[in-house]
This record gives C-alpha cells, sequence and structure tokens, in this order.
C-alpha cells in the first residue's frame, strides 16, 4: 500500500541527496583550488556553504515536522532518525571542504612547497569515501557502508605519512614552516571528513540492519 | 462468525514464534488453540506473560488479540460452541484445568473493557459489589478497600465528595476509572485490558495510560489496543497476532524500531493492507 508517509519519505531522500551533491561538489571544487592554487575557485566554495547551511535547516525542520505528524515506527523511524545524523555530518564536511579553502587561499599568498606525496592521495580517497557513502546511503547498501568504514584506517595512515612528509620539509628548512603547518591542517581536514563519511555509513548500517555499531565500527566492519 | 482463510506462502510466512524464553512468567501459555464452533481462530499459541510488566496485544481487526485476552480468564466459556485446546498456565496452574474454580479464577484475572459498563448503581455500590458477593460485610473495611481501589485507579480525588452519586452520572473516563477501581477491589494479580481506552478522549486516555504505568508495579497485565502508540508508550513487551498467529512477541522497543519479522514491520508502520 503506498502510503502517504512514503512520498514525505521520498521527498527527504530528495533534499539529503540535493545537500550529497552540493557537499560533493564543494570538496571537489576545495580539492581542486587547492592542488591548483585557484583562489577564485576557493572562494567559490566558500560564498556557497551558505546555501548547504540552509539545505540544513530546511532538512532539519521537515524531518522534525514527520516525527510530530507521522510518529514513524520501525524502518520508517530508522529513515528519519539516520536523515538527522547523515544531515549534521553532511554540513560538517562542507564546513571542512570551506577551511581547506581558506587553507589554500593562504597558501596562495606563499612560495609552492615541494609536493607532498600522499596530500592529493588523501584528498581523492576522503572524496571517494564521501561519494560511496551517500550511494549507501541512496542504495540501502549495508555491504558498500562497511566497505566504506574499513577504509577509514587507510585514511588515518595517509595522513600520518603527509604530516611526516611535511614535518620533515619543516626540519630542513624554517621558511616551509607557514606553509607545512598550513598543510597539516588541510590533512586533517581530509581525515575529518573521512570520518564524516564512516559515521554516515554506520547509519546506514543502523536504518537497513537495526544495529548501532558505532564505536565498534571497525570490528563490525571485520565481521563481514 | 470470524472465518480465516490462509494461503500457503502466508502459512509459509509465518514461522513459530519462540518468546524469550522467561524464569518465572506469571501466565505461561504453550499451543493453544481456540475453535468458534467448527472455525479455529487462534492456531498454536504460545507465549510467556511476565509478572508485573505490561503486555501488549496488537494486530488487525480479527486477529484473535481478543479471543486471547478473554481465553485467559475463560471469558470464552459463555459464548456457546467455543472451546479452547491447549494449555493456559497462570503459576503453574493450568486455567482449563478440571479443578479450576473460575469464579476465582475471574477473581484473580480482572477484566476491564472497550466500553465503560459501570452498574447502574452508586460509584460506592460499584466498587463495592465484588467484595459483597465474596462476603464482605464490614462498613469500615469496605470503606478503607473502596477509598484504596478508587485512589489506585485515580478517582478518588474527583469523587469522594459523591461516593453515593449514580455512577453513571460520570464521564466515559471516569466510568472506565470505576470500572479498573471494581476490577481492583477485589485484589486481583492479573488485569486484562481490552481496548480500555479505545472510547476515551484524548485526555482521559492519558489518564488510563498513566494509570496502567503505575498499576504495573502491583499487577500483571495484558492489554489489547489498536492504538500502536499506545502500546508503544505503555506496554514492556508487545505481541503482533496476525490472523490467529501470534507473529512476534518482544521487547517493545525492538518491535517499534527494529522488529524481526516483515509482517510486524508492515504492521506497526502502516503499510499493512
Amino acid at each position: 500500500m503506498q502510503r502517504h508517509f512514503d512520498r514525505d519519505i521520498d521527498e527527504l531522500k530528495h533534499l539529503l541527496l540535493q545537500m550529497g551533491a552540493m557537499v560533493e561538489d564543494a570538496m571537489e571544487r576545495s580539492i581542486r583550488a587547492l592542488l591548483e592554487r585557484d583562489t577564485a575557485l576557493a572562494n567559490e566554495v566558500i560564498a556557497r556553504d551558505d546555501e548547504i547551511d540552509r539545505m540544513e535547516i530546511v532538512i532539519d525542520q521537515k524531518t522534525i515536522e514527520l516525527i510530530a505528524i507521522m510518529q514513524p515506527t520501525a524502518s520508517d523511524l530508522r529513515f528519519v532518525a539516520t536523515i538527522m545524523k547523515i544531515t549534521p555530518e553532511l554540513e560538517r564536511i562542507a564546513d571542512l571542504a570551506q577551511d581547506v579553502c581558506e587553507r589554500a587561499i593562504e597558501l596562495n599568498r606563499e612560495p609552492m612547497l615541494k609536493p607532498v606525496s600522499d596530500l592529493p592521495r588523501l584528498a581523492h580517497d576522503a572524496q571517494s569515501m564521501v561519494r560511496d557513502a551517500l550511494d549507501a546511503f541512496v542504495r540501502s547498501d549495508a555491504a558498500l557502508a562497511r566497505r566504506v568504514i574499513a577504509q577509514d584506517d587507510n585514511v588515518d595512515s595517509l595522513t600520518e605519512s603527509s604530516f611526516r612528509n611535511l614535518l620533515t620539509y619543516m626540519l630542513e628548512d624554517a621558511r616551509n614552516i607557514s606553509s607545512a603547518i598550513r598543510l597539516t591542517f588541510v590533512g586533517k581536514y581530509f581525515e575529518r571528513m573521512a570520518d564524516g563519511a564512516t559515521n554516515i555509513c554506520e547509519m546506514v548500517v543502523y536504518l537497513v540492519e537495526g544495529k548501532m555499531i558505532k564505536h565498534t565500527a571497525h570490528a563490525a566492519a571485520a565481521d563481514e | 462468525m470470524i472465518t480465516l482463510v490462509l494461503e500457503p506462502e502466508q502459512k509459509a510466512a509465518m514461522p513459530p514464534v519462540a518468546t524469550q524464553a522467561n524464569d518465572d512468567p506469571k501466565i505461561s501459555v504453550r499451543d493453544f488453540d481456540f475453535f468458534y464452533g467448527s472455525a479455529k481462530v487462534l492456531h498454536g499459541i504460545s507465549l510467556d506473560i511476565q509478572a508485573r510488566k505490561v503486555t501488549a496485544l496488537i494486530g488487525p481487526s480479527g486477529c484473535g488479540k481478543s479471543t486471547f485476552i478473554r481465553s485467559i480468564n475463560r471469558m470464552n466459556d459463555i459464548i456457546p460452541d467455543a472451546r479452547g485446546k491447549g494449555t493456559i498456565l497462570i503459576d503453574g496452574k493450568d486455567v482449563y484445568g478440571g479443578d479450576t474454580d473460575v469464579v476465582e479464577l475471574r477473581r484473580r484475572v480482572g477484566m476491564v473493557f472497550q466500553k465503560s459498563n459501570p452498574f447502574p448503581k452508586s460509584i460506592y455500590d460499584n466498587v463495592a459489589y465484588g467484595l459483597r458477593i465474596g462476603g464482605l460485610r464490614n462498613k469500615r473495611q469496605l470503606d478503607e478497600i473502596i477509598e484504596r481501589s478508587l485512589t489506585r485507579a485515580a478517582l478518588w480525588h474527583e469523587v469522594k465528595d459523591r461516593l453515593h452519586a449514580s455512577a453513571l452520572a460520570l464521564s466515559g473516563g471516569q466510568q472506565q476509572r470505576l470500572c479498573i477501581a471494581r476490577a481492583l477491589a477485589v485484589d486481583p494479580e492479573i488485569l486484562l485490558m481490552d481496548e480500555p481506552a479505545s472510547a476515551l478522549d484524548p485526555i482521559a486516555t492519558s489518564k488510563i495510560e498513566e494509570l496502567i504505568y503505575e498499576l504495573k508495579e502491583s499487577y500483571t497485565i495484558v492489554i489489547v489496543t489498536h492504538n500502536m502508540q499506545q502500546a508503544a508508550r505503555v506496554s514492556d513487551r508487545t505481541a503482533f497476532f496476525m490472523l490467529g498467529r501470534l507473529v512476534e512477541e518482544g521487547d517493545k522497543n525492538a518491535i517499534f524500531t527494529n522488529p524481526k519479522e516483515k509482517m510486524t514491520e508492515d504492521y506497526v508502520t502502516g503499510r499493512f493492507g
């Protein structure tokens, strides 16, 4: 039986995907702004962050209304709870993309540092984790969600190795310190975006299976 | 007459429900069938009901939940051609055993119905009714028990100044609480409630729900309700019935957030039908 509620759920899902697309776009542009030293592009990303913030508020309001009016249960309730947990994760990822752009603008005012080999990989891995996390949500694919969660360790080790790389540059020449510190921050931002993707995926597992794997994510992923 | 036609795939989709093992269930039901004439309306119900907990029975109309609840205190005995098969134990003793005193059984297992049914007597006499049948005549004792029962039913403060007024002058919600007081007066161990709030307005409903919450400290409560949110609010455990079968029973949080059976999921989310 098609319920009125199903249309509400579809609408909410559609809004979340719209927000997800905007966040992915912000992430993609922030990486390009950083790697191509494109200040204009970085400024564009920063300017568009307000739209994402507004989207978060719209989704929050609709979700709260849906709880008040429909009193969802079972998988409906898990869906609504998942939306409420995913939305702030997406908003935070967008904020981090904005932070990347701010550091990129600052870096562009300084002489270019030698390439940090792991940083572009870190950025792209974090980006693909966010993309896959959203796909896992759209397709209610718990297996994909678990695979994304399993990638988080890899991102953590890339963050660590790019930090060591940057530390070497700082030790080599004190004039590198300013840029290297900014790039260390950037590495941390991407690591946090990957954490956001992991949190989204934990909620996808909850949505599909009703299991809370938060804080046991690695063990749960390894179980599969 | 209730008729049941189960398609083979529906039968296949209804695995026997294993209820949670319980050290000391107040009510223990095993392989219980029920028939109205030749129509089988309950199919092999096995369920443990825990002491001093609220168990809610949910399910669509005609699913057998009212028949089931009425089997516990043998209310169905008064229906011609109705018979049960299987066992219902209360504290380990078979309700359908030959030596069961049905009057005593119904004293121990009180019942509240959908439509409040006070006797056309005073408030006082309504609550005193069962006690007087039991032979209690002492005015002071009667007064005490009546005050205690009305207090437990959260009605005392509203009626204490008009105990000898007609019960029929009370509002619907007050009448229902009076029926609860009447059931409590004879000191039952189990309270069966068959949609006790379905005819009441939201305020009277919430009073009954609050009352259920308090009463479970002292009584084992089994409630039939069509209101899913009510089952979620008042129960500790919830059992979902469909087409005369127990589909799933479990902790209410599990039933309302992550039911095991698809049929339960479809029912609690309103997809059913």
